[in-house]
């Protein structure tokens, strides 16, 4: 974790949305949280390249692009961790997948570009494995409005 | 729903904006249509919800955000829509969902995300969720999460 200068604060505090659709965007953005355009977009370049922001850009949301994402978990025998990891990451429809502190020990998110794909992709990690794939669909999702402050 | 051109510019934004004065005269440029058009369908795929907001993508991880843990609640199912409006109103929440029940292995139907800067931390933001929810939560876990197995964003192909 670093120490942000104001600049970087104000960058990563203000401009986790909301960035605008317009000619000017880094300098309407920068009015906004009292920076000017060149501070903007060398303060994100500095960000970016240290690695404390991922990307400045939209966040693209799979379902809104038609596609579907589908979590997933298994109870894996410790003994066959790894093994059960490895052919789980081989599937390129799994995006992530977790290690994480309960019976349920392994946690995935399946990501295909069309719905009635998700079923032939737990149908076949559970036939490698010879593990239950407890599938977890969405059925309601809440509006968040998280934010990071540093 | 999306089109050619919408694909080119998902195509073309994926690992973010150009950081230049007229990033979207610069995208424009770069899949042959003109800066309007390219404000135009990003102000719509906003409003459709395909792009849930725009702007700092934080690295959780490098700001400090290094503990994660997965609330999971058994809320009574007529109570979940009121409950998960609740939750995912508060600010240190990322995610919130209904999902389905696995008994007996797996009771909760309510899942929050809840990042900190430690365990502890996370434990204490969990502790004012179950405050929030009183007695309409039967049971609740926190599953940390002890590793990254595979982490990969988003591809859309062109």
């Amino acid at each position: 974790m670093g120490i942000y200068d104001p600049t970087e604060r104000a960058i990563i505090n203000g401009l986790q949305g909301g960035f605008p659709l317009t000619h000017e965007p880094f300098a309407d953005a920068g009015a906004r949280i009292g920076l000017s355009e060149g501070e903007v977009i060398d303060g994100v370049q500095c960000l970016v390249a240290n690695g404390s922001i991922s990307r400045f850009g939209p966040l693209w949301n799979a379902e809104g692009l038609g596609g579907e994402v589908c979590l997933a978990a298994i109870a894996v025998p410790p003994e066959h961790f790894d093994q059960v990891a490895s052919q789980v990451n081989a599937h390129p429809e799994v995006a992530h997948n977790y290690e994480r502190t309960h019976a349920l020990n392994m946690w995935f998110v399946i990501s295909v570009d069309r719905p009635e794909r998700i079923a032939g992709v737990i149908e076949a990690i559970e036939a490698e494995t010879g593990l239950k794939v407890y599938s977890m669909p969405k059925k309601r999702e809440f509006f968040v409005g998280f934010r990071v402050e540093v | 729903m999306l089109d050619a051109i919408d694909r080119r510019i998902i195509t073309a934004t994926q690992d973010g904006f150009p950081l230049v004065a007229h990033p979207y005269r610069t995208v424009g440029q770069m899949i042959g249509v003109d800066e309007t058009e390219v404000i135009a369908r990003l102000d719509r795929l906003l409003a459709d919800g395909a792009i849930r907001r725009i702007g700092v993508i934080p690295n959780h991880y490098a700001l400090g955000y290094t503990a994660n843990g997965m609330s999971v609640w058994d809320v009574a199912d007529e109570a979940v829509a009121g409950i998960g409006a609740r939750i995912g109103a508060l600010d240190f929440v990322t995610h919130c969902y209904e999902r389905p029940r696995h008994l007996p292995i797996w009771p909760y139907n309510l899942f929050a995300m809840v990042h900190g800067r430690s365990r502890d931390e996370v434990r204490d933001k969990v502790a004012r969720i179950a405050d929030l929810i009183g007695a309409a939560a039967r049971v609740h876990d926190i599953l940390f999460s002890t590793r990254i197995l595979k982490k990969t964003g988003l591809r859309i192909a062109a």
